[in-house]
């Protein structure tokens, strides 16, 4: 009986692993293929598999806007959604709360804070490494914040005093970018569009700049998705079971909020990601992080792709900010986690 | 490496002036204790008394001082996986994680036996079959928890402690909202399981009756300090319970029905 029982839920685990791998295959097409510049399918399909050499019957122009706009742009729009939906996954866990979500956290306005500071007052090299650094320590002073306040004022375990500490955490960090940004008008509309969640202007530099911290944050989420499971019976029994918790959670936080600084930097600020992709996973496959984690790094890649597709293309030439698609559908899901927490709570 | 119990060594957990303190308020004040190795020992006292805490601190899970012995060895000597190979707790009000199958939560139990970063092997696999076997909750395993009924789901928490393979098991109230046949059954299924793998039990109990039926030796905790210590006809008389529960009881013991506490109510003859 026990076989049968594993092999279901297995099955129900390889099911969504390949549809995973599906769709973020036709995502990548579809984004590849759509654009104000016709190429067309076989092109597309043809000078993938040259490896980025012009095909016969393609233009050098053609090649040029695939290999420097469109491949960069997706490889970004992927790793930034991997990001958000993975340190979304991972906050849940470790503050055991279903709203944790890097957006909601702070997390993704002390990175804007962050970063904001570094374009405004530092060195205007756009490689540097300052904004991301700046980022990802923004973001740790996010998180941070969010959860000491929910935790000493209003009485921690509450599922909603995190999200409520982290909404003041973010307004108040959001209103001392803006002032900032005031001081510093120069930088204004440098900031302003990079806060609005930017891919147009993505290139090779953004993939550099992303892909180490990406990497290492979720190949670090990854390899500790089984002790997400442990920490999910509480403090008390994690601990009984011999589990450091308070190690596991700094590093969760720290590879997480790492994750998250690294999306921000090179896109601002797109919320809801990190809410909608690990609860529709968890919704295909259960609560076990050790299948959560790996398909929301899968299915968070393919649905930002998608998303920067639909913000590029429905009222072009001009874009739609990614972060308004994701809020269009992130609110509405928000609502819906909150009252599925509240019956079962 | 398990605490093995070492040849002729026959005291299982050894607490000597134990105190714990939470946020200042003392709770648990100079407990000293014996549990003999493969004895079901119950901790009992009216609500507050401190059963929990003294339950927590054996497991090294709160701040305390004084000493703890498992199996002769000073707890602090031993590593958080260590110590979780020779105690298993089963709280009172375990978190119950959400959209978790039953055999992906008794797997948890194994934790302490896997490396940081390792899957688990079919060993694992097999001491989690084992665990759900014994506590008849094979059908289940691929079940929600959500979808269990209380009864379940205290043997699914009881299962996941039996497959982390410790010899100490520490059950915080086992019975509690449970209908009396599940109370007789969860019970039952534990001495089984120390009669036939060499367990040694520490309870925390409410139910005096089903204590005393099951238990072997008592230790009545009253403000944070063991008051009596004994067996049953030493600690469970109907004068010591009145004193620390502030309770009127009796004390059967039948030929037929076996032996019992009983409240009595009304006015006092």
């Amino acid at each position: 009986m026990s076989r049968t029982g594993r092999d279901r839920r297995l099955s129900a685990r390889a099911r969504a692993t390949a549809l995973g791998v599906v769709v973020l295959i036709a995502a990548v097409l579809i984004a590849l293929l759509i654009g104000p510049v016709r190429i067309g399918a076989a092109n597309v399909f043809r000078w993938l598999f040259s490896f980025g050499n012009a095909p016969p019957g393609m233009s050098e122009q053609q090649a040029l806007i695939l290999a420097d706009l469109r491949l960069p742009r997706v490889i970004v729009a992927g790793l930034v959604g991997a990001s958000l939906a993975a340190s979304g996954a991972a906050y849940q866990a470790v503050f055991r709360n279903p709203l944790a979500d890097p957006y909601l956290l702070g997390a993704a306005a002390g990175a804007g804070l962050g970063a904001t500071i570094a374009v405004a007052y530092g060195p205007s090299d756009a490689l540097d490494l300052t904004v991301p650094a700046a980022a990802f320590v923004g973001a740790l002073i996010g998180v941070g914040l969010a959860y000491g306040l929910g935790r000493s004022s209003l009485g921690g375990r509450a599922t909603t005093s995190l999200v409520l500490a982290g909404v003041a955490v973010a307004s108040f960090l959001t209103a001392v970018q803006t002032f900032l940004q005031q001081q510093r008008s120069d930088t204004l509309r440098q900031v302003y569009t990079w806060i609005l969640g930017r891919l147009g202007t993505t290139g090779w530099d953004d993939v550099r700049l992303a892909l180490p911290s990406v990497a290492l944050a979720i190949a670090t989420l990854w390899a500790v998705r089984r002790l997400l499971d442990v920490i999910e019976v509480g403090d008390v029994e994690a601990q009984s079971l011999g589990l450091n918790v308070t190690r596991l959670r700094l590093v969760v936080v720290v590879a997480a909020s790492l994750a998250t600084a690294a999306a921000v930097a090179v896109a601002g600020l797109i919320g809801f990601v990190g809410l909608i992709i690990p609860h529709t996973v968890r919704m295909m496959v259960g609560g076990s992080y050790r299948s959560v984690l790996p398909l929301s790094v899968l299915f968070g890649a393919s649905f930002l792709i998608l998303v920067d597709t639909v913000a590029r293309t429905v009222i072009a030439p001009a874009e739609i900010p990614i972060g308004v698609i994701t809020a269009f559908i992130g609110a509405p899901f928000f609502v819906v986690v909150l009252r599925r927490n509240r019956r079962t709570a | 490496m398990k605490v093995e119990p070492r040849a002729g060594f026959a005291t299982a957990l050894e607490v000597r002036d134990l105190s714990v303190e939470l946020g200042r308020r003392p709770i648990l004040s100079d407990v000293t204790l014996d549990v003999p190795e493969g004895g079901w020992v119950c901790v009992i006292g009216p609500n507050g008394a401190g059963k929990t805490t003294l339950v927590h601190a054996v497991a090294g899970l709160a701040p305390r001082t004084g000493s703890v012995r498992l199996f002769g060895r000073p707890i602090d000597e031993l590593g958080r996986r260590e110590r979780a190979r020779t105690v298993a707790l089963v709280p009172q009000l375990p978190a119950i994680p959400e959209s978790f199958t039953v055999e992906q939560y008794v797997l948890l139990g194994r934790t302490p036996h896997l490396g940081l970063l390792a899957s688990e092997s079919r060993r694992d696999l097999e001491a989690v079959a084992s665990a759900l076997d014994r506590l008849d909750l094979a059908w289940a395993a691929g079940r929600r928890l959500e979808t269990l009924s209380g009864g379940e789901l205290r043997r699914a928490v009881i299962a996941r402690a039996i497959a982390q393979e410790a010899t100490l098991l520490l059950l915080d109230e086992p019975t509690t909202g449970l209908d009396i046949a599940q109370q007789l059954r969860v019970l039952e299924l534990v001495e089984e399981l120390r009669t036939a793998g060499g367990l040694t039990v520490i309870s925390t109990m409410h139910d005096l009756t089903l204590a005393g039926r099951f238990a072997h030796r008592f230790a009545l905790l009253s403000e944070g300090r063991v008051v009596v210590e004994g067996t049953r006809a030493e600690v469970l008389l109907p004068h010591v319970i009145a004193e620390h529960y502030g309770a009127r009881v009796g004390v059967i013991d039948d030929a037929a029905l076996g032996w019992a506490v009983v409240p009595l109510s009304g006015p006092e003859p």
